[in-house]
């Protein structure tokens, strides 16, 4: 007996999703910017294991589990990009980046 | 009930965290407001009965995601931060803007799909280490060992973007 409606999660996860994307449009600092996605990653996998407790199997939890490891490796290659651009254009800011020579 | 006080509670936190880790001017105030909210999303995964993935959601965001975001931060220098973006009204009228009408349409899709969809059946397992495992190696064997794929051209990847003469 679950005491909390599922629809609770969602809307939770809804909210998650929209600060995300907030902060994806307002922060100029690319890592922050990385840190956002994190954030929607984080509201779809939160959906995705309740849809698996709605729907009553595991697959959910199962494709949460990808999402994760898919997110670690995403957020190692974009840091990586992120010292790259650093040490071609000495800054951070998304603003500035607007050539892919040095 | 115990259940209940603990999701709006932890609810609660993760969203006022994660609004902070995208509001907050120092970003490693920010960084450490995203830690808070990924162990209360990890308490909501908890209460889900997703046993497994509430750990390793732990381990993977506080332990290897939070690291490299703070290690990534010190080494490229924090004090130069940019400014938000606030400053800016038509930008930030629009962020808005986008988010509250994608908030808004993910609204509309779950009135006309979720709600309409089919009585929740109460789970017959949970997602215990061994339920979760058990359908890991078998089900989804080729996919989970391709994942580990995809790590490894990550490592490689990341290693050969960062490494400064290879």
């Amino acid at each position: 007996m679950m005491l909390v409606p599922y629809s609770h999660f969602i809307i939770v996860a809804f909210i998650l999703f929209a600060i995300g994307l907030v902060g994806i449009f307002t922060r100029r600092n690319t890592i922050l910017v990385l840190l956002s996605i994190e954030l929607l990653f984080n509201s779809v996998n939160l959906l995705f294991v309740t849809f698996s407790r709605m729907t009553g199997n595991l697959d959910g939890q199962v494709a949460a589990l990808f999402s994760m490891a898919i997110a670690a490796a995403e957020v190692a290659v974009g840091l990586a990009i992120a010292i790259l651009l650093f040490r071609a254009q000495k800054t951070i800011d998304v603003s500035k980046f607007n050539s892919l020579k040095e | 009930m115990l259940e209940t006080v603990a999701f709006y509670i932890f609810a609660g936190i993760l969203l006022i965290a994660a609004l902070l880790a995208v509001t907050l001017r120092h970003p490693v105030y920010s960084v450490l407001c995203f830690l808070a909210s990924m162990f209360s999303l990890a308490v909501l995964f908890w209460l889900l009965k997703a046993y497994f993935v509430s750990v390793v959601h732990i381990t993977v965001y506080a332990g290897a995601i939070l690291v490299l975001f703070l290690f990534v931060l010190m080494l490229l220098g924090y004090d130069k931060e940019p400014p938000a973006l606030w400053t800016n009204p038509i930008r930030f009228g629009f962020a808005i803007g986008f988010s509250a009408l994608s908030l808004a349409g993910l609204f509309w899709v779950y009135k006309i799909a979720i709600v309409g969809a089919a009585s929740p059946e109460p789970l017959s397992q949970a997602g215990s280490i061994e339920a979760v495992g058990r359908l890991l190696f078998s089900q989804y064997l080729l996919p989970f060992e391709l994942l580990s794929l995809v790590l490894l051209v990550a490592i490689i990847g990341s290693v050969v973007l960062a490494k400064k003469d290879l």
